[in-house]
């Protein structure tokens, strides 16, 4: 058989399982809950009648097999359940949620992207300006926290000079102009420590290629120093780059969610913090789970990629 | 390696200082100034960091108030050493947790290996299966907010990422000439793991867990700003910084302070693991 | 053709000091001719290799002239050098694996070298380079060109690096060991490929090896370099059958031909000296069997000798007075 297809077919055989027990660790939260999750989930308006409809409407009482097999068999039609506050379904909560933390973390990644990758480059190719100047952005990148930074932006460009909103949302869709505004702050504020490990991680893997003499060899052939670098070099160093970005793609999903609640923006992480305080469990579980499948498929697709840029990946048949 | 045994102990930590790369000094320096800060945090701190004052509410920085005051007249300074306080204890704490963990978990997996290893090892990948804030904010979403499950929060993140360091160096040791040659003199397995493998091992898992304290830092502050870590009225730094949003513009030094903090924090740790690694770690197997 | 005059290389290195690598070597090679280049690791070969390709490591001090087809390389800017690298002299290194880009096609590797040099479309240099890697023999290259490295052997690929050197007909090809790192069975074919390939289009060869045996295989011309300096040329035949420097003769007896398990094969004893405070004499002179006065207080002359030259006090034509006069 084709060692790509063999090799795409063995990745996504990896990931059932994972999907499998991530699946099970989320169904049991709301049952993992210390003493009666029902009680808590009502407070003060917890009555014998009320916990009663809520164990039912849950399907508390059914055994644990049962109850994850009708979840799942929920989920598998688009069926979320419901919230429990607001008893919108929560489908529809969630089809407006996700594309806002979709929008910042993509842009976040895409900047962080456009500006580490070259960055990093020069840092390891170019003079020792260009090598001191990365290196103290990424420390400052490392060492500051992304929601203080964020507040410093605000501080900086919304408060004291006023061109931003501080904070606010317009979909896309309604005010293309409006919506890329409220994304310019809570973008940055993410994409500076990004860049930061983006630039440190290309720099090592450039570094790393240069000094191997097949980078002689092209040299020898009358190659371009910016094919060299540009086309040869990086794309021997895209393996860590790539595996770098997809780990901090899960940090950045983690960032959204303090991000969105800094900025006002309606993701999914700022739903979930919500719904954790509310004590809204199906709500939490909702939102981790479409959390952490993204963050499944973005490990996948990150791993699809390396093998694709690297034949040796594919045909080693390993991820 | 350093002699923490020798009878003068104090020249000893003198000279483990000198051994350390320059830049790696200057963290630890920080890291130590800021330790006997918060432990002397009531002698320091200048107010109580609960006590309200109606007249100093959002007080500019002034000799009495060198980090000004917040909205309810409370000194930022008082509030900025006890919420150190606070969260170096966290992170203290769950790096400890995860560290004493992922030692016996991470050499057993690399020493024997085989079945050992998976039994030990698949559970532990299952865990760096939710992105590392997330699976914070899962366990919180079950057990409720607060201090300590912060600490437990940010120890289950760390426990795989360091027993995974720990079990490639051992990994590395069980297959050195020593390890071998103490095998063949028939110790047994635990005479060998006591005497050769965990000392031999171990300065990986020291750099990975002088860098992920840095972060833990972090991880800390954002749990806390997002009102999931710890609670009023326990001043800690993320919700300072949470509280300050409000006042921004009016009293940015309500931010300002304890985001520095963090930031101070997170280089120094930076500093010193860097450091660490490169005279523990030449390998890189920490990340 | 090739032609180097007295070119000497230092190269920095801790505390401040330089070692002379390549030390007043002057050596021609002519068209479709294959000369060898001998000697120990460490005796400056490859070094002077980097030297006429301009790929000299960081820091490093080139003197001398080197000249291509009567163009003196040494005046070259950055862009001219690479125009004329892979073009008028071409590079074919050691260890093909490590040569060749493992994340590439091996075709657009070599297609890669044609369009380096010629402003021609993607299609035109790929049916190019298809024929090239039939010309070095390898089997369905139409379909192979796809492919990346690690899925040949390492003779194939070296192969693969032959048919990029030799795209663009170069003049001169450098060829830095090009057997060393394969198996004892594929050595004579590569090396009979690259010559049947070269004396076709008249490139000379610039043959860099320990291995006395590619010599005899292949060249026309055999130079022998020891601790930076050439210490005898001359052609194949003569060197061989009547060797005039002692390091020559130590050489050609320690190879295990010319015993025939008779025994242990002799060594030459003593190390190589210390290229950061060179000998004030011959550099040979502390290992050398039949060392003498001057060897220790002058460095030797180079003499002619037949088609041939030597630089040793055995072979001094004219009477040690009259060399401190002159």
């Amino acid at each position: 058989m084709n060692p790509r297809l063999l090799f795409v077919l063995r990745r996504l055989g990896l990931t059932i399982p994972v999907l499998f027990v991530m699946s099970v660790v989320i169904f049991l939260i709301i049952r993992l809950v210390p003493g009666d999750p029902v009680r808590t989930m009502l407070g003060f308006r917890a009555t014998p009648e009320s916990i009663a409809q809520v164990r039912a409407q849950l399907h508390l009482d059914d055994p644990l097999w049962v109850q994850y097999r009708d979840w799942l068999a929920g989920l598998l039609h688009g069926d979320f359940g419901q919230d429990f506050v607001s008893k919108a379904p929560l489908s529809e909560l969630l089809a407006q949620r996700v594309p806002v933390t979709l929008e910042i973390t993509l842009l976040s990644m895409l900047l962080a992207v456009a500006v580490g990758v070259p960055l990093g480059v020069r840092a390891a190719v170019g003079g020792r300006w260009a090598r001191r100047l990365t290196e103290g952005f990424v420390v400052f990148g490392i060492s500051v926290p992304d929601f203080w930074l964020g507040i410093m932006l605000v501080l900086v460009c919304a408060g004291t000079m006023m061109w931003l909103p501080p904070s606010g949302y317009v979909p896309f869709t309604e005010d293309p102009g409006g919506n890329l505004t409220y994304m310019i702050l809570p973008v940055l504020t993410l994409a500076v420590a990004e860049a930061a490990y983006i630039i440190r991680t290309t720099r090592g893997a450039m570094l790393g290629v240069i000094g191997r003499p097949f980078i002689v060899y092209l040299r020898a052939k009358g190659t371009r120093e910016r094919s060299i670098v540009y086309r040869h070099a990086l794309r021997n160093a895209a393996t860590p780059i790539a595996t770098v970005i997809g780990i901090q793609f899960g940090v950045l999903l983690g960032g959204a969610i303090v991000v969105e609640t800094l900025f006002a923006l309606p993701g999914v992480g700022r739903l979930i913090v919500t719904a954790i305080n509310q004590r809204n469990y199906p709500v939490v579980q909702a939102g981790l789970l479409v959390v952490a499948t993204l963050f499944i498929l973005v490990s996948l697709i990150t791993d699809l990629v390396v093998g694709f840029i690297d034949p040796q990946v594919s045909d080693r048949g390993e991820s | 390696m350093t002699a923490k045994s020798t009878p003068a102990g104090g020249t000893a930590v003198v000279r483990a200082f000198f051994w350390l790369p320059r830049s790696a000094r200057a963290g630890a320096l920080i890291l130590v100034v800021l330790v006997i800060v918060t432990l002397l945090a009531p002698l320091i701190a200048p107010h109580d960091p609960n006590a309200i004052d109606p007249t100093h509410v959002l007080a500019a920085p002034d000799l009495g108030h060198p980090f000004g005051a917040d909205a309810l007249g409370r000194d930022v300074f008082s509030r900025t050493v006890y919420a150190l306080r606070t969260s170096l204890a966290i992170v203290f704490a769950s790096v400890a947790v995860a560290s004493l963990a992922a030692l016996p978990l991470g050499t057993a997996a690399g020493y024997f290996g085989g079945w050992v290893d998976q039994v030990i090892s698949r559970p532990l990948d299952m865990l760096l299966v939710l992105p590392a804030l997330l699976l914070a904010i899962t366990l919180i979403a079950i057990v409720g907010p607060g201090s300590i499950v912060a600490a437990l929060a940010i120890a289950l993140i760390y426990l795989p990422i360091l027993a995974r360091v720990q079990r490639a160096a051992s990994l590395v040791v069980a297959h050195a000439g020593f390890v071998e040659g103490g095998r063949a003199r028939g110790w047994s397995s635990l005479a060998v793991l006591r005497r050769h493998v965990v000392p031999n091992a171990l300065g990986p898992l020291l750099v990975q867990a002088a860098i992920l304290a840095g972060f833990a830092v972090q991880i800390e502050a954002s749990l806390s700003f997002l009102g999931l870590g710890t609670q009023p009225p326990t001043p800690s730094l993320g919700l300072m910084l949470s509280e300050g949003r409000d006042v921004l513009t009016q009293a940015p030094w309500v931010e300002i302070f304890p985001g520095l903090a963090i930031a101070v924090i997170v280089l120094a740790f930076n500093l010193l693991g860097d450091g660490l690694r490169h005279r523990l770690d030449p390998q890189g197997m920490a990340s | 053709m090739l032609q180097i005059n007295d070119v000497r290389v230092r190269i920095p290195v801790a505390g401040g000091r330089w070692v002379e690598a390549v030390d007043g070597v002057t050596l021609a090679v002519g068209s479709g001719e294959i000369v060898g280049l001998v000697g120990e690791s460490g005796c400056g070969k490859s070094t002077l290799g980097g030297a006429v390709m301009g790929l000299l490591p960081g820091g490093a001090q080139l003197s001398g002239q080197v000249l291509l087809d009567g163009r003196d390389l040494g005046g070259l800017t950055a862009e001219e050098y690479r125009r004329v690298r892979g073009n008028d002299i071409a590079l074919v290194s050691q260890d093909p694996s490590a040569s060749l880009d493992p994340t590439f096609a091996v075709g657009a590797q070599v297609a890669e070298a044609i369009r380096n040099h010629r402003d021609i479309g993607r299609r035109e240099a790929r049916e190019r380079a298809v024929e090239l890697l039939r010309a070095v023999g390898i089997p369905d290259p139409g379909a192979r060109y796809s492919d990346p490295p690690h899925r040949f052997s390492g003779g194939m690929k070296q192969r693969v690096v032959i048919a990029a050197a030799l795209a663009n007909d170069p003049s001169v090809l450098i060829a830095d060991e090009p057997t060393t790192a394969l198996d004892v069975t594929i050595q004579a074919q590569i090396l009979h490929l690259l010559r049947d390939l070269t004396v076709r289009t008249g490139t000379g060869v610039l043959m860099i090896t320990h291995d006395l045996g590619v010599v005899a295989q292949v060249c026309d011309r055999i130079a022998v370099m020891y601790a930076g300096q050439v210490v005898e040329q001359g052609t194949v035949r003569d060197v061989f059958a009547d060797p005039l420097h002692p390091y020559t003769r130590a050489l050609l007896d320690s190879q295990p031909a010319a015993h025939h398990r008779s025994g242990d094969l002799p060594v030459i004893l003593g190390q190589v000296p210390d290229l950061t405070d060179p000998p004030a004499g011959c550099r040979f002179a502390a290992r050398c069997a039949r060392v003498h006065d001057r060897c220790t207080t002058a460095p030797p002359v180079v003499e002619t000798r037949g088609g041939g030259r030597v630089a040793c006090w055995l072979h001094d034509a004219l009477p040690p007075v009259a060399q401190e006069v002159s």
